[in-house]
């Protein structure tokens, strides 16, 4: 393994856990702030990339339809919520995974249904097309730079809001204790909803963005869902800096794993027999990295405050 | 075995005789089924019901744990495919004698629910539900990688397994008794279970852990135990399953199955056993009449999950009773 090629592999891993990191702060939100399990979160995020498609391909501008698909995600989303979620914030966690299982169903087959079941692109805007050199030969696509470089400005800006702003306030209020926060005079129900507003738009920007590099197909949020489920148990659930941090740990360790497990048990054994546990190993990486978390600190690596 | 569960009402108050009675009925009607074959019912019929009853195990098993224990396991899939996947490997390997195989399936399950419940079970409430799905998706991927035993495509089975060399799942009639009985067995003893000392520590764990383990009861352990039978249950499932569909692949273990096990069992009623019985045959029943239907049956089924809970509550059993005019 050269320099060079570790540098593209803990790239791709950074921009995985960006990626990672946007779908799980509204999931980690929402639960923390609601103590609602939402399932369909990830569904959100393949929306997001459905939407691009259609709308980048409409206007022709790569800007334009992101903002679209942003747009119409957040409407989708609060649609959701109007219909089905305000219903369930008071149920046991049990009807919430239920009920959002249900939509996963509906709305993977819908997405079927309307996009056909063929993988679909985005073609990468003009202006990123390009590469960036990296080293000598080593070339690296400047549109992945540019996701990474997103992915950490939404990350700050979401900073800024929850821990500098009076609605951030009542967000971490609100994570913390709930029925103190209502019982002080705030609209939860209101509150409520712009979490989850919130949360669905970062969702669906990364699927949005990250629908020029991937394929888009159904079922492709449900990969996503869980892998943020992985980083927001392992960062401690309702705590964002935990989920930032998890995020990254596991973008890394999946990509590097995957990239550069046959070298290492090379060393151990056989070529073939290498290449079978590999595979095997690689992508149980995240999950064993899971449970040692756990069993060493049940409740995450940054547990939110004010939490038990 | 039909009658059994209505002979142990001898000696009882009438209001637990009127509790057997529904699962009395359940198993009589079963029993009767393939009789309906005779009577002009599609040939079709009995293996779809064979495997309606071989998810009601697998169903039950999760009541032992979700209803009952009060957890809520998102990846029970994981022991069926364990009990599939064993199936499947000692019959590609060669030896298909079923008391060769369940040792093995059972085996491997308990070693796998004792680990991964060890780990699970340091958590609470939407924590647990994330880490048993991401245990679920462990196995999951792991099949996948089995490249030896047909990996991604999954594994085709060429035989069955034979029980002391008669073959046992050769005629569907008798397949279709072999796993109403081991229904009927495994529903005799979770009820066992859950009536026992054990049972009602596990649920009183449920609804207060903090004051059952302050008197002196180790919740944890009465609770991995709980978890680590319902998954050699759920890998019973997974050997009939596995001989069922004379195939085994990853799909077995996915996250949707694990949903769909908690969909049934929720579906009949929770915490009542003979309710995720109900759930499953209902569950498979209807999945099978709207993929007649139509091709995208999800966009039918989806909703209807979401309404089934938003507006009802104690699942098929509740309503059944509120019909009966009981409490």
């Amino acid at each position: 393994m050269t320099t060079g090629l570790l540098l593209v592999q803990i790239l791709n891993g950074l921009q995985l856990g960006i990626l990672l990191f946007l779908v799980a702060a509204g999931l980690t939100l929402v639960f923390g702030v609601m103590d609602f399990i939402n399932l369909a979160h990830g569904v959100q995020y393949m929306l997001g990339a459905y939407l691009a498609v259609t709308f980048v391909s409409l206007t022709g501008s790569f800007a334009l339809g992101l903002v679209l698909a942003l747009a119409a995600a957040l409407v989708f989303g609060l649609v959701l919520e109007f219909l089905v979620f305000r219903h369930l914030y008071d149920r046991d966690h049990l009807d919430q995974v239920l009920a959002t299982f249900g939509l996963i169903l509906l709305l993977n087959q819908g997405v079927k249904m309307i996009w056909g079941a063929a993988p679909l692109s985005v073609p990468i805007p003009e202006l990123l097309s390009g590469n960036v050199r990296l080293l000598d030969g080593i070339l690296y696509p400047t549109y992945r730079f540019a996701l990474i470089g997103a992915g950490l400005a939404v990350a700050g800006l979401l900073w800024f809001v929850v821990e500098r702003t009076r609605t951030g306030m009542l967000l971490r209020a609100g994570a913390s204790n709930a029925p103190m926060v209502s019982a002080l005079g705030v609209d939860i129900r209101r509150l409520f909803m712009v979490v989850f507003a919130f949360g669905t738009m970062l969702a669906g920007f990364a699927g949005a963005m990250a629908a020029p590099i991937l394929s888009v197909e159904p079922g492709m949020g449900d990969t996503v869902l869980i892998l943020a489920f992985v980083v927001i148990v392992i960062g401690g659930i309702g705590s964002i800096r935990g989920a930032f941090v998890a995020a990254l740990i596991v973008g890394l360790v999946d990509t590097l794993g995957r990239s550069f497990m046959n070298d290492l048990l090379r060393f151990f054994m056989s070529a073939p027999s290498a290449r079978a546990t590999g595979a095997a190993l690689s992508s149980m990486l995240i999950y064993l990295l899971m449970a040692v978390v756990l069993f060493l600190r049940p409740d995450g690596l940054l547990p939110a405050r004010g939490r038990s | 075995m039909s009658g059994a569960p209505a002979l142990a009402t001898e000696g009882r108050s009438g209001g637990e005789r009127r509790k057997l009675l529904l699962p009395a009925v359940i198993f009589l009607l079963l029993a009767l089924a393939p009789l309906a074959v005779h009577l002009g019912m599609p040939a079709s019929w009995l293996p779809l019901l064979t495997r309606a009853l071989i998810f009601a195990i697998a169903a039950l098993s999760l009541d032992l744990i979700l209803g009952v224990g009060g957890l809520v396991s998102f990846g029970h899939a994981a022991f069926l495919g364990i009990g599939a996947y064993a199936t499947g490997i000692m019959i590609t390997e060669g030896r298909s004698e079923t008391l060769l195989i369940l040792p093995v399936v059972l085996l491997a399950c308990a070693v796998f629910g004792a680990v991964t419940g060890a780990v699970c079970l340091r958590t609470r409430g939407v924590a647990f539900i994330m880490i048993t799905l991401a245990f679920g998706q462990m196995v999951y991927f792991l099949a996948q990688a089995l490249s030896a035993y047909g990996g991604d495509d999954g594994l085709t089975l060429y035989e069955r397994s034979t029980l002391l060399g008669i073959d046992l799942f050769a005629s569907r009639s008798s397949f279709f008794y072999t796993v109403l009985a081991s229904l009927a067995g495994c529903y005799l003893l979770v009820r066992a279970i859950v009536a026992s000392r054990f049972g009602r520590v596990l649920r009183a764990a449920r609804e207060n852990p903090t004051r059952v383990s302050v008197t002196g009861f180790d919740v944890d352990r009465v609770r991995l135990i709980a978890y680590v039978l319902s998954g050699m249950i759920a890998g019973l499932a997974g050997f009939f399953l596995a001989n069922h569909t004379e195939f085994v692949s990853p799909a077995f273990i996915s996250w949707q199955r694990s949903g769909e096990l908690i969909f049934m069992t929720v579906l009949g009623g929770v915490g009542s056993l003979h309710g995720a019985i109900i759930g499953a045959i209902a569950y498979l029943i209807a999945e099978d009449a709207l993929s007649h239907l139509t091709e995208h049956w999800r966009v039918i089924f989806g909703p209807q999950i979401v309404l089934f809970v938003l507006f009802t509550r104690g699942g098929i059993v509740g309503m059944l009773k509120r019909a009966g005019g009981g409490r």
